[in-house]
């Protein structure tokens, strides 16, 4: 199988990678990165565990060939937090008991920060709307919901 | 969240440091950090991936198996059939001697539902592994098959599985469980109104965000580490332990992190083969679900039919109680023959009925072999008998909630098992629920208490 030279940005740090002609992103920051943030829970796109993101877009890892990348700048849940100190969004998940099993957390975090990034006071139905691509089987999503809105609100709390 | 502490204040401890404080969750900084370690974020070097060859067929006898050309295909490393399995027949349950072993690791001689394991490929990458599976051929003669659970306990219809010799299970207490309080018939004749009705359910799939699955590393000196998402640590070390004929001491489980369950990963389903792999080969393995797989081989709630026959009074007393449950457990056992247990101790309901009359059968089928998934046994009884109790009452003309009060359960009734009823708190709680829903009942029941003083 051919090998591809792949360079971004992953998380503020530059990677240079050979990787097989056809690898998904998901699997080539899982399995030869190491960052294990993404999670596969079905991949075709359908579950929403292995968003990222990719030049500010919210993306599906596992739909998307590395070898596009090159050039980007990624970030995935494992590069939100700053030395040791939580993202708005990590601690409003934790505050509000939005994570069960964790498995869909990290892509329901991402989703959030970019919806976050756009849109800093949203809706409660732009929330929705925004998380409607990630399947979470254990929470039913309201604490989830809450938590997007609560670091929302404390965004809009900072900037004021 | 509040805590009414005017109920059964005077029996009631008031110096709990735990119950009603919340308590930050253990796990979630990993998980909102991402660091948390599921199973499958353990990438070895070296590591094959296995996948199954299953069956096409809900039922077939198995004439020959060819692995010949899969074996040559570039990447194979090892190929697996029921052959390699020390020991293949097994159930899981016979850990607390329920038997019989009734169930093929890998199919041997015959399959029973459309999706068994039958050969297992490893090799170096998915895809390798996934193109020699397909190069597998396997000469199967299809039987005829049954799917539903009245067919399948008519005279005649196809036996699902030899090592029960009937499309049922035989419990110690014959053909069904039972529960026979009273006299059922007595209760009927006095009745004034008799309700008789009957439910059924499909089969649910649990669909865990994470799909099934285990990575197994060999330590060399012939101990393995299986890092896994089962919810049943020893039920899977053990079974793993007597399948493959190996020590426990051999087998080292990292678990505890599980992405999605809900009952679903309770069978011992991936590890044993995964090991024996690893044990073959000298190499790490990995064998995770496909989203597609997990969607249609793992063990889903069980499909069940019930039939629910009541006599009652005017005034709303339930005097008489005949169930008849039925649980599909597919072509195994798994966990059905405790789920049908359940539902016959479950059928009474939370109410205190004088004559009670239960049988719960489980029943082979060529289907998927159902299994756990929260409160297996009992979900679907209380669907039924709830869904009884409202037309029960509207039969009667009562308020549906009073109707419940009337017959609920309180401190020191005779329960159908003979079991005096103690610690109740139904009534507080349906108090509770007519308040939150605005559901007004009458002040009497307002008024009563499970904790019957001085009973
Ligand atoms: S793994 Fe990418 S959407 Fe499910
Ligand atoms: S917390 Fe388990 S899938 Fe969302």
């Amino acid at each position: 199988m051919a090998k591809v030279p792949v360079q971004f940005t992953l998380n503020g740090s530059e990677k240079a990678e050979f990787i097989d002609s056809g690898t998904t992103l998901l699997n080539a920051l899982r399995d030869k990165i190491g960052d294990t943030s993404p999670k596969g829970g079905c991949h075709q796109g359908t579950c929403g565990a292995c968003s990222v993101i990719i030049d500010g877009e919210l993306r599906l890892s596992c739909l998307t060939l590395a070898e596009t990348c090159n050039g980007t700048t990624i970030t995935t849940t494992s590069g939100l937090s700053e030395s040791g100190v939580l993202h708005p969004l990590q601690r409003a998940f934790l505050d509000t008991f939005a994570t069960q099993c964790g498995f869909c957390t990290p892509g329901m975090i991402m989703a959030a920060k970019v919806l976050l990034d756009h849109t800093p006071n949203p809706s409660r139905d732009e929330v929705v709307e925004a998380l409607s691509g990630n399947i979470c089987r254990c929470t039913g999503y309201e604490p989830i919901i809450q938590a997007v809105l609560l670091a929302a609100r404390a965004n809009s709390q900072n900037a004021a | 969240m509040e805590l009414r502490k005017n109920y059964f204040a005077d029996v009631r401890k008031d110096d709990l440091h735990e119950v009603g404080q919340p308590r930050p969750r253990s796990d979630s900084p990993g998980h909102v950090t991402g660091k948390t370690a599921f199973f499958a974020d353990r990438n070895f070097p070296g590591m094959l991936h296995l996948k199954m060859v299953r069956s096409p067929h809900h039922h077939a006898r198995i004439r020959s198996i060819d692995t010949s050309e899969a074996e040559k295909h570039p990447g194979v490393v090892k190929v697996l059939t029921a052959k390699d399995v020390p020991h293949n027949v097994y159930t899981i349950l016979i850990l607390i001697q329920i038997g019989p072993e009734d169930e093929t690791v890998l199919a041997d001689g015959k399959v029973r539902w459309k999706g068994e394991a039958v050969v297992a490929v490893l090799a170096e990458t998915e895809r390798a592994a996934q193109e020699a599976a397909a190069k597998v051929k396997v000469d199967y003669e299809v039987l005829p098959a049954v799917f539903d659970m009245e067919e399948a306990l008519k005279p005649g219809a196809p036996l699902v599985n030899e090592y029960h010799g009937q499309n049922y299970y035989l419990y110690d207490s014959g053909e069904c469980r039972k529960v026979r309080f009273g006299d059922v018939e007595a209760g009927f004749a006095g009745a004034d109104h008799i309700l008789e009705q009957s439910y059924q359910s499909s089969p649910i799939e649990h669909a865990p965000t994470e799909t099934t699955g285990c990575v197994v590393a060999p330590e060399g000196n012939d101990r393995f580490t299986c890092y896994t998402n089962t919810q049943a640590m020893f039920f899977t070390l053990d079974n793993t332990s007597i399948i493959l004929q190996m020590p426990g001491s051999k087998l080292h489980f990292v678990g505890g992190t599980v992405g999605g369950g809900f009952g679903g990963k309770v069978d011992v389903i991936v590890e044993p083969i995964a090991i024996l792999g690893a044990k073959l080969t000298g190499r790490p393995v990995s064998f995770i679900y496909s989203r597609e797989e997990e969607m249609q081989i793992s063990s889903p709630r069980a499909a069940e039919k019930v039939v629910i026959k009541d006599g009652v009074m005017k005034d709303g007393r339930i005097v008489a109680r005949k169930v008849t449950g039925y649980t599909d457990a597919g072509a195994y056992s798994r966990h059905s023959p405790y789920g049908a247990q359940k539902g016959a101790g479950h059928y009474p309901g939370p109410y205190t009925i004088p004559n009670v009359w239960i049988d719960t059968y489980c029943v082979y089928t060529n289907r998927t072999p159902s299994s756990a998934m929260r409160g297996f046994g009992v979900t679907i009884s209380d669907f039924a008998l709830e869904v009884q109790m409202d037309k029960l009452a509207r039969l009667i003309g009562m308020d549906p909630l009073e109707f419940r009060f009337i017959n609920a359960y309180r401190d020191g009734d005779m329960k159908a098992h003979r079991q005096p009823t103690e610690g109740a708190a139904l009534i507080e709680c349906m108090q509770e629920a007519s308040r939150a829903a605005n559901w007004p009942v009458a002040e009497k029941y307002m008024a009563m208490s499970s904790y019957k003083k001085g009973a």
